[in-house]
Order: structure tokens, then C-alpha cells, then sequence
């Protein structure tokens, strides 16, 4: 089933952090095997690097704190010899870190040689964008990563119910662009030519971490918009080149959009005023950060709508 | 009449959605053969707990619900003739399995509102989602608003009223009843319907399979113009009128208990 939820800020930034943990956790009963978020903060000089080296029901063995630790060293060391000067490499839970480094290299390169460390998946990249995603709920989630407080434009998330791949944080939701800067995307819904494009994708020398058919929007989306297509163009292009049901949101540096697909088979809700616009799979989720009568209505079939801060 | 409590409580839930330990908040304000509550700090199962009560246990007739706060499945399987009053807006599974009610929500709904209604009439102020009407099979559902994809999708019978636009499947497999809607509609209208009726004033993006324009009769003028008054939506425009080809018409369409009677 799965639950999505946006939210822009039309005149300037807001705690998006608590934000979208109360939209997230009001769709708990959409799916509650995961929860996701791509936050963005102020735009930074710097790159911010979200990646994770082990998963969260990965096995612990004997040595997994020490492997651990070995692979964060091997992490930095490579960072160094890639050309990025480290500000700060900070552990938010036990296997998933935030690094900031000064960096004006290419970024493909960067993810490819980080992820080469064994267990290395790097979770977003870019200079405002930061992607948060791990199991349980999103109160559990938030907590664990210290949301609360994350002042910013705009957000998405994302409630898993577990369908098409494993429950685990790769399979998780939202899903980074690679290799685009400050992209991400969550999805409900099923792809039914999931297999084709990942094909199409890995020719052009794209890489997929996970089994989940998500992915491959991000991907798509990012190849596109690496063309020269807006996102909006990118994202009018998808609803032809990509079979199956979906709701989709994107997110980029300074717009949020969202995709139906042609039978408008997956809910969305929307609500837009000059401060802000919200979008959630239910009206609840957009109850939940604007607690009075509201009015809301449903996108139509085919619907592409991109907003900007 | 069955017990609001008691006996057939759920007791096993997994989830934790179910409230099997809920009861009736008994919150109301009771005016004579009316009442009114709060229901902002209330659970789905303690407000449907609370109009159960009210209208089942009290006899109370006109219920006024206050900030329901587009909570899913409220006022759900009421089978009595009375006045409901929503003010605000309701989520996703609302008024299902209705059966008499006279019931207004002054906000939106989310999808499938009314599925499955038998009778009544249902006014919805605002937009509505998806699904609306799902396999309604008798009463007056009238939305003022714009509704979502699939609009009486296996509607069975009964009337629904859109004073705007609706969706992609509009009337999908529809087998009996009506629809007027008064804005226009997207691809796919009264795709592989059965039977019935569907007039539209607006543009239709397209026709689904079997679904062609109908005759249009005096009766036709009738209804609307008389749904119109009842309504209050004003002068009617002008409608164009769908019915199904009758191209795909090899269903078997008798009732099971008819298709006995022909098979023995």
C-alpha cells in the first residue's frame, strides 16, 4: 500500500523535520516497515553525504563493530584520496553516517568509489538534500536520527508496506537520483517494466543498490534532467516511458513535483495555499501539520504538478 | 437491533487499529430529539461508538458531528432513517453501508464514500475522492464539488450528483442507476457499464468500451430538472446522455437466483 507525503514552503523555511514526522506518522497504517524522508536544509557550500555500511537486521557477528569501524576509516581515507577535504564525518546510528566535505569533483565518481567499501551505500548526496530512511515507524525514525528541529523548504517521506522487495533500508524509501545532485524520489505504487528500464539504466552506467522497482524512477529521473530536460519535462516523459500504477514525488534543490499515472489508480491528496503547498496519500497526513477545515482535492489521471520555493 | 458493545467485540488485532477496548465516549450535548459532539479528540471507533448510541440507544434523529478531521471510516453502517451533520471533512471509507440516513458534510471526502449505500441521501459541500459511490445501490449521492477517478464504479443503482468535474473510469462497469455530472469527465466514461444512465453537461475526454450516446426522452428532463430542485444547483445546463452499446452485452445477466431457475 504505502503512504507518501510533501511539503513545500512557499515563504521561507519551517521545521520540515516535525513536519513530516507527523504526516508520516499519521499514515503509520499505510506502512509500517520503513520510514523515509529527503529533508532539505539551507543550501550549504559544502556536499553532505548520507551513506550507511551495514543494514539494520544485518547479522551481528563477532567482528561487526570492528568491521564497521574499518570501513568508516576506509570511508574517509578514500574521501581524502578522491580530493575531498573531510569538515566532519559524524555517526547518527550505529551503521549509518553524515559526512560533510568540501568537494567539486564528480560526484558519480565519489558514490561509485565510496560504495566500493564493502557494505557502502551512499544514501543521498548533494549540497541541501539529505536523505533519512530506516525501519519502524516515523516517530522511531525521527528519534533515532534526531529529526525534530530540521528547519528547511521542503520535504517528502515515505511509510513502506513492503511489497516488491525485502524489508531492509535499501529497499527503503526516499531514493537519491544517482548520481544527481540534490534529487530524490518516493513512489507508490508497482512498475511493471521496472525490469527493462533497470536494464536500459545499467547500460548507460547507472548503478541500482536495491531489488526495489522505486528506484529506477529516481534513476530515470535523474538521466533525463542530466539531458537537459526540466524535471517537470522529465516527469511528463515518465508517465509514457513507465508502466504500471503510481503516485510519485520528486524533489529537487528548489522544486517539489508530483506524477499520477493513467488511471489515476494511487490516492493523492493536495492541498495549496500561498504560504505552502501539502501533499499526502491521505488528508490526514496534511491534518496533521495544518489542524483546522482545509480544502483539498484530488489530482486527475496523468497529472504532472511541479512547485517551486 | 444489535448491541453497540458487548457480545460480537473484536478481540483479536494484530495491528492495533481495531480498538477493541473502546467505548462510548458518551460525550454529547442531548437538546430533546437532537445532539451534538466534539469529535476532534475521538477515535474513528468512539465516534461510530458515539452515533451508534445516539441514534440506535437514544433514538435521537438529528446528530450534528463537530471537526471530524478527515478521519477514515466514520459513520459507517447506519440503518436507520435520520439526520447526520458533519462539519468538516471526512477520509477515506466514509458513510459506507448506509441504509436511510439523511446525512450533510459540509467539507470533503476521500475515496469510496458511500460504497455500497442502499438508501438515503448523502450531500457532500466539497470535493470527493476516488471511488465515490462504489457500488451504490439505491439513495441520492450528491456531491458539490469535483470527485476522483472511478465514480460509481458497479454502481447498482440510486442517483449521483457532480456539480463538477470527475475522473478517468467514470461509471467503470456501471449496471444500473444514474449519474449527472455537470462538469467534465476524463478518459473512459461508463467503460464495460451494463445498463444505466449517465448524463454529462461537460466535455468527455472520451468514451470507455460499450458506452455510446443515448436518446434522450422527456423522463430524462424530468429527473434532472427535478434533482436540480431538490438540490438547489439552480437552472440545469445542458446535457449530453450515455448509455451502454449493448456490444459487450454476454454477461449472464440474471440473478443468481434466476439462473437456477433456468439451469434446472
Amino acid at each position: 500500500m504505502c503512504g507518501i507525503a510533501g511539503i513545500i514552503h512557499r515563504d521561507g523555511s519551517a521545521d520540515v523535520g516535525s513536519e513530516m514526522t507527523s504526516m508520516l506518522q499519521s499514515m503509520k497504517h499505510r506502512g509500517p516497515d520503513s520510514s523515509g524522508y529527503a529533508l532539505f536544509g539551507p543550501a550549504s557550500d559544502l556536499v553532505v553525504i548520507r551513506f550507511k555500511l551495514a543494514d539494520a537486521n544485518d547479522p551481528r557477528d563477532f567482528d561487526f563493530k570492528e568491521r564497521l569501524e574499518r570501513h568508516r576509516l576506509e570511508v574517509e581515507t578514500r574521501l581524502s584520496k578522491i580530493g575531498a577535504s573531510i569538515d566532519r564525518v559524524e555517526s547518527e546510528t550505529e551503521y549509518a553516517y553524515r559526512a560533510q566535505v568540501r568537494y567539486d569533483g564528480d560526484l558519480k565518481a565519489l558514490a561509485d568509489y565510496l560504495e566500493d567499501v564493502p557494505g557502502c551505500e551512499v544514501l543521498s548526496l548533494g549540497h541541501s538534500l539529505e536523505i533519512v530512511k530506516d525501519l519502524g515507524d516515523a516517530m522511531e525514525v525521527s528519534n533515532l536520527y534526531g529529526l525534530a528541529g530540521f528547519e528547511g523548504t521542503h520535504a517528502i517521506g515515505h511509510v513502506r508496506m513492503a511489497t516488491e522487495s525485502d524489508v531492509d533500508i535499501s529497499g527503503a524509501h526516499p531514493y537519491w537520483a544517482y548520481p544527481f545532485s540534490d534529487v530524490a524520489v518516493v513512489h507508490n505504487g508497482q512498475l511493471t517494466n521496472y525490469f527493462q528500464w533497470k536494464r536500459r539504466l545499467e547500460f548507460s552506467g547507472h548503478r541500482f543498490q536495491s531489488e526495489c522497482d522505486s528506484e529506477i524512477i529516481a534513476v530515470y529521473l535523474a538521466e533525463k534532467m542530466a539531458e537537459g530536460s526540466s524535471l517537470k519535462e522529465a516527469m511528463d516523459q515518465s508517465l509514457d516511458d513507465l508502466d504500471g500504477v503510481f503516485t510519485y514525488m520528486a524533489v529537487t534543490q528548489d522544486s517539489l513535483g508530483v506524477a499520477k499515472d493513467e488511471m489515476a489508480a494511487k490516492p493523492l491528496v493536495l492541498y495549496e495555499s500561498d504560504e505552502l503547498v501539502a501533499m499526502a496519500s491521505e488528508e490526514i497526513a496534511i491534518r496533521a501539520v495544518l489542524d483546522r477545515e482545509i480544502d483539498t482535492y484530488d489530482p486527475y489521471e496523468r497529472q504532472v504538478l511541479v512547485w517551486s520555493r | 437491533m444489535e448491541p453497540v458493545g458487548g457480545e460480537r467485540r473484536i478481540t483479536y488485532d494484530a495491528r492495533g487499529l481495531a480498538e477493541p477496548d473502546a467505548e462510548v465516549p458518551a460525550v454529547s450535548e442531548i437538546d430533546g430529539d437532537r445532539a451534538v459532539f466534539d469529535a476532534a479528540k475521538l477515535t474513528t471507533r468512539q465516534i461510530n461508538l458515539e452515533l451508534r448510541n445516539l441514534i440506535y440507544e437514544q433514538g435521537i434523529r438529528d446528530v450534528t458531528v463537530r471537526n471530524p478531521g478527515a478521519k477514515h471510516s466514520i459513520g459507517v453502517g447506519i440503518l436507520q432513517r435520520c439526520r447526520i451533520r458533519f462539519e468538516g471533512s471526512l477520509g477515506y471509507f466514509g458513510l459506507g453501508l448506509i441504509d436511510g440516513p439523511e446525512i450533510v458534510v459540509e467539507g470533503r471526502v476521500g475515496w469510496s464514500v458511500c460504497e455500497n449505500m442502499m438508501s438515503g441521501v448523502v450531500e457532500i459541500k466539497k470535493n470527493a475522492g476516488s471511488l465515490t459511490g462504489a457500488a451504490i445501490r439505491g439513495g441520492d449521492l450528491v456531491v458539490h464539488g469535483s470527485v476522483g477517478a472511478r465514480t460509481g464504479i458497479d454502481q447498482k443503482g440510486g442517483t449521483i450528483i457532480v456539480g463538477g468535474d470527475a475522473g478517468s473510469m467514470t461509471a467503470f462497469m456501471m449496471q444500473r442507476g444514474r449519474q449527472i455530472i455537470c462538469g467534465d469527465v476524463g478518459p473512459g466514461l461508463g467503460d464495460s457499464m451494463y445498463d444505466g444512465e449517465i448524463f454529462v453537461a461537460g466535455t468527455v475526454a472520451s468514451l470507455g468500451i460499450d458506452c455510446v450516446p443515448g436518446e434522450w426522452t422527456d423522463a430524462d428532463t424530468e429527473l434532472i430538472e427535478r434533482k436540480f430542485r431538490i438540490y438547489g444547483l439552480g437552472t440545469p445546463p445542458e446535457f449530453q446522455k450515455f448509455v451502454c452499446g449493448k456490444v459487450l452485452y454476454n454477461y449472464d445477466n440474471l440473478e443468481p437466483s434466476e439462473r437456477k431457475l433456468v439451469i434446472h
